[in-house]
């Protein structure tokens, strides 16, 4: 009664979306329809082995043995993401290949090279230049590469038989692991290794609380990458979650005139959703740039 | 199915309730703040957009560890 006023009142998505989650994993666990409840929603979601074309059938992905080295186990088959995430990459790299053969062509660009150039301004004007400096320049391919694969895988997963590369923890956590190695690194080419990591700590403060310091700032140091890749994760899954419960709601009513308003809904959190892919996108690349400006610029 | 998965999913719901509680005031504050801002200097409109984006999109990635966490706890 309070509970439920309460959630109804912070009136955002993401509520919805566990409680609905919750309902539909309930309410189908006795098995009504096919697939069976809240699982229904996590296979669409997770990782997977085919890709389902749903009316014309399934692409059945090659499947390797894992292979053990070291202790580890690891499972080199190609599955549904890894294959969006390289269409994504080879539409990336065939849409700026056009781009940039448009100018070599002529002087003054069309419409569409001249909206990619706008966007790749942007990035460099707004976003590295301000938190790097000139020294930015050496790194704005990284930067732009990040931008412009976040976006495009982002943007992937609203298109109809495709899933989003980022909603995949391991994609976000390897763009995280980069960008880890892309600030330490420019952060002891600056200063060297030893004077990055004692200039991590600041200068002018009393002896007792250095300890702290040191222990904080590098924790710090890790958990910084580590929100970068929860936050982009978690966005993009979020956003489908809240879409299948949206039509699996259909399932859970199991009549037909639920069905237009649900849709109009799950349309409503599409567009929400084409909006979150670009901010998630663009909140990467800046704090990405911010962090490496804190690391190269250590005058705090 | 035991007799406390009930309560299961109620605490995942309540977890994820909680938590856009926490969001939902620090974004209306920093709103607020930003239009705020706006209205005293209408000049730096575009700075005070842009940063109120970033700021609304970190205290979005907190929220969204809470949503993780609730929907682990409802898949358990």
């Amino acid at each position: 009664m309070f509970g439920s006023t309460l959630i109804d009142s912070a009136g955002s998505r993401v509520a919805s979306a566990a409680n609905v989650v919750a309902d539909t994993a309930r309410a189908l666990a006795g098995g009504s329809s096919g697939a069976s409840g809240g699982n229904w929603i996590i296979e669409h979601v997770s990782d997977a082995h085919v890709i389902d074309l749903e009316p014309f059938g399934q692409i059945h992905l090659p499947q390797f043995s894992p292979i053990h080295f070291a202790g580890l186990t690891i499972d080199m088959s190609i599955t549904k993401h890894i294959v969006m995430l390289w269409i994504a990459a080879i539409l990336l790299f065939i849409v700026m290949r056009i781009v940039a053969r448009s100018y070599r062509r002529s002087l003054v660009p069309g419409k569409f090279s001249g909206a990619i150039e706008m966007t790749i301004l942007f990035v460099r004007d707004e976003v590295v230049l301000p938190a790097i400096g000139e020294k930015g320049r050496k790194l704005l391919p990284y930067f732009l590469t990040l931008f412009f694969l976040i976006l495009f895988a982002n943007l992937f997963g609203l298109l109809p038989y495709a899933s989003t590369p980022t909603g995949n923890i391991n994609v976000t956590a390897s763009l995280a692991v980069i960008a880890f190695l892309v600030i330490q690194v420019s952060g002891m080419v600056q200063y060297g290794p030893i004077g990055y990591f004692k200039g991590l700590v600041p200068p002018h403060i009393p002896i007792f609380v250095v300890p702290i310091m040191i222990v904080v700032e590098a924790l710090g140091l890790f958990t910084k990458p580590f929100a970068l890749c929860v936050r982009l994760f978690a966005n993009m899954i979020a956003g489908h979650i809240v879409i299948f419960s949206l039509i699996g709601l259909i399932f859970v009513f199991g009549s037909i005139f639920i069905a237009p308003v649900s849709i109009a809904f799950a349309l409503f959190i599409e567009l929400l959703e084409i909006m979150i892919a670009a901010i998630q996108a663009y909140i990467f690349t800046t704090l990405t740039a911010l962090f490496v400006g804190m690391a190269i610029h250590q005058e705090h | 199915m035991n007799n406390m998965t009930g309560f299961a999913y109620l605490a995942a719901g309540l977890a994820a309730g909680l938590a856009v509680i926490g969001a939902g005031y620090g974004i209306g504050k920093l709103a607020a703040a930003a239009m705020e801002a706006s209205g005293r200097q209408p000049e730096a409109q575009g700075g005070i957009r842009v940063s109120m984006i970033i700021a609304a999109a970190l205290i979005e990635g907190v929220t969204l560890f809470a949503e993780v966490i609730a929907i682990l706890m409802a898949l358990k």
